[in-house]
């Protein structure tokens, strides 16, 4: 496990000095410009905005980071021909494939941390201003904890997303490889509509082909449980789990075929 | 060139330029004002293919959309009230309100205050709205399908009824249901009850008024509770001026009324003034009424009081 752990912290390090920690300043930016303007353009819902806005820019970062990032793990070490030096290092090539992929999820969990640890704080200033009334109002309390859960999915979703995007560039080249991933992205917030295609298509080979896509695409929609929490909905253990648990599957199985496509790959 | 003095004369140079390109700005702006763009495109029309456009940033969506909503309506009605021109005849009438409302609510279905504040919106009648209770209902009516739990919107589905439709049987229909559903105040029950035997009594405007304000979550709400319950005072008040003026105006009755005229009469300290500190008109009738230029200015009508004698013709 060493080389692995090895690698993933080359990939984390590398990622910090590629500059890519400094989207949190963005980050930040936008909530802090956003908690200021929200509060003159609109009446009232500011901290449901916030919270809104703090959430899917967490997940679009996110997004940005692990497509980005993920699509030139492997494929930037080819172009730069620094996987000749690599592959003569005593460390095989499925490591390779697992380190980086664990070190760009590090990068996303330490940057995820933080900008969670940036919208609390945010929040908790929007709370300490806002008056009695707004706080009453509030269908989940200012700091719920519970907004944890949905920052969890996201990270869970983005682990995922990183995994498509590894496994595509462990043999295509970066523009297709990030068009692919973000393909796969759009198309798993529809795959519902795959499976629910019998209600608009008569043919039944078609029904069968969108039923079979429904199983085989990443299923990314349950993994949104961002308005749910905003408006303090219950979202349960059963689920969080299941929900986990599948991304854990979809994970492994992609990060397996990236690691056998790696391994079959010749560099000469 | 030495590398300070470099560095120096490009910052220097960068700051030169970035002051050159603000002033022709300024330049150009002045010399070729920007026409405002009385924006009320929808962009998307269709709520089914704006959630699916937004993949799952529906809730942002819905965040930008209401502020869209408030911008037009406040924006519309600023320039209505300013006497400002406006090109887009649907604008005028708040055509896009509804729509921005609907996208709103259907993008994120459970956004509390985008039923009810919306709801406000649609009814204010003309120039300070469109004057759409039907459509106020329909949106509350929404809401409730989502949230059948929330005897708000019930009760605000019978204060439509009751203020702007003046339809007290339907008005107590609808304060009973919210009555019956669990967590519902108390005083709602007696709302209904009252709502039945006395609807369009001033009195029971103002109760109605007060539980708004009572109730409201936010202070836009409360404000605008008060506003209206401001206005009531008003009218009290003016059913209590107009007497004296209609006696003053009868002892004139060659010209026309000035309040120094009736201020004199009444022995007065001075012109009386409304809740806002505004004071009242007199206008060419001789009728007292609020300031067109007072913050409660316009005063809607007054519900009509339920089994009301009609005025002798």
């Amino acid at each position: 496990m060493r080389p692995v752990a090895l690698m993933a912290v080359n990939v984390f390090r590398e990622s910090v000095r590629d500059k890519v920690l400094y989207n949190l300043v963005f980050f930040a930016v936008i909530l802090i410009a956003a908690t200021y303007l929200i509060g003159q353009l609109t009446a009232g819902q500011d901290i449901k905005i916030i919270k809104d806005l703090g959430l899917a820019a967490t997940s679009v970062f996110g997004l940005f980071i692990a497509v980005f990032i993920g699509i030139g793990l492997v494929s930037k070490e080819v172009e730069r021909r620094s996987i000749y030096a690599l592959l003569a290092k005593p460390i095989e090539r499925h490591q390779i494939v697992l380190g980086k992929y664990l070190g760009l999820v590090g990068t996303l969990a330490v940057n995820l941390s933080i900008m969670a640890a940036a919208l609390y704080l945010m929040l908790a200033y929007m709370r300490w201003i806002a008056g009695e009334g707004t706080v009453k109002a509030l269908e989940a309390g200012a700091l719920d904890p519970a907004m944890l859960k949905a920052i969890a999915l996201i990270f869970v979703e983005l682990s995922l997303v990183t995994a498509i995007a590894l496994f595509f560039s462990t043999f295509s080249t970066p523009i297709l490889s990030a068009t692919l991933t973000f393909g796969f992205f759009v198309a798993g917030h529809f795959s519902g509509d795959l499976r629910n295609f019998d209600q608009i298509v008569d043919s039944p080979t078609a029904v069968r082909l969108a039923r079979g896509l429904y199983w085989v695409l990443p299923n990314l929609a349950p993994f949104d449980v961002k308005a749910q929490v905003v408006h303090g909905q219950h979202v349960s253990a059963g689920y969080m789990v299941l929900t986990t648990a599948y991304g854990a599957a979809y994970t492994a199985a992609l990060l397996v075929a990236a690691m056998v496509i790696f391994s079959r790959r010749d560099f000469k | 060139m030495t590398g300070p003095v470099r560095l120096t004369a490009a910052v220097l140079t960068i700051g030169l330029l970035m002051t050159a390109a603000i002033e022709l700005q300024r330049v150009r702006d002045r010399l070729y004002p920007v026409a405002t763009i009385e924006d009320s495109a929808l962009y998307l029309t269709s709520s089914a293919t704006a959630r699916r456009v937004a993949l799952e940033y529906d809730s942002v969506l819905a965040d930008l959309y209401w502020i869209r909503a408030i911008q037009y309506f406040g924006g519309t009605r600023r320039m209505v009230e300013a006497g400002e021109t406006i090109t887009d005849p649907n604008r005028r009438q708040y055509d896009a309100l509804f729509p921005l409302l609907d996208l709103t609510t259907s993008l994120d279905p459970r956004f509390n205050l985008a039923y009810r504040f919306g709801a406000i919106f649609l009814s204010e009648p003309p120039p300070r709205g469109p004057g759409r209770p039907d459509l106020a209902i329909r949106l509350l009516e929404k809401g409730l399908a989502e949230r059948p739990d929330r005897w708000e919107y019930l009760q605000d589905i019978g204060f439509v009824h009751y203020w702007w439709r003046q339809d007290y049987k339907t008005a107590a229909e609808w304060f009973r249901r919210a009555s019956e559903v669990p967590g519902a105040p108390w005083w709602l029950k007696s709302l209904a009850a009252t709502t039945l035997a006395e609807g369009g009594d001033r009195p029971m405007s103002r109760a109605m008024w007060e539980a708004i304000r009572e109730s409201a979550e936010i202070e836009w709400l409360r404000h605008d509770a008060e506003r209206h319950l401001a206005q009531l005072r008003a009218l009290d008040e003016i059913d209590a001026l107009q007497p004296v003026v209609d006696r003053v105006a009868a002892q004139a009755a060659q010209r026309r009324l000035e309040w120094p005229d009736v201020v004199r009469a009444a022995g007065w300290p001075g012109v009386p003034a409304d809740p806002s500190g505004t004071p009242y008109d007199i206008d060419e009738r001789g009728r007292v009424q609020v300031s067109r230029s007072s913050p409660l200015w316009p005063i809607s009508l007054e519900p009509k009081r339920l089994n009301a004698v009609p005025p002798p013709s």
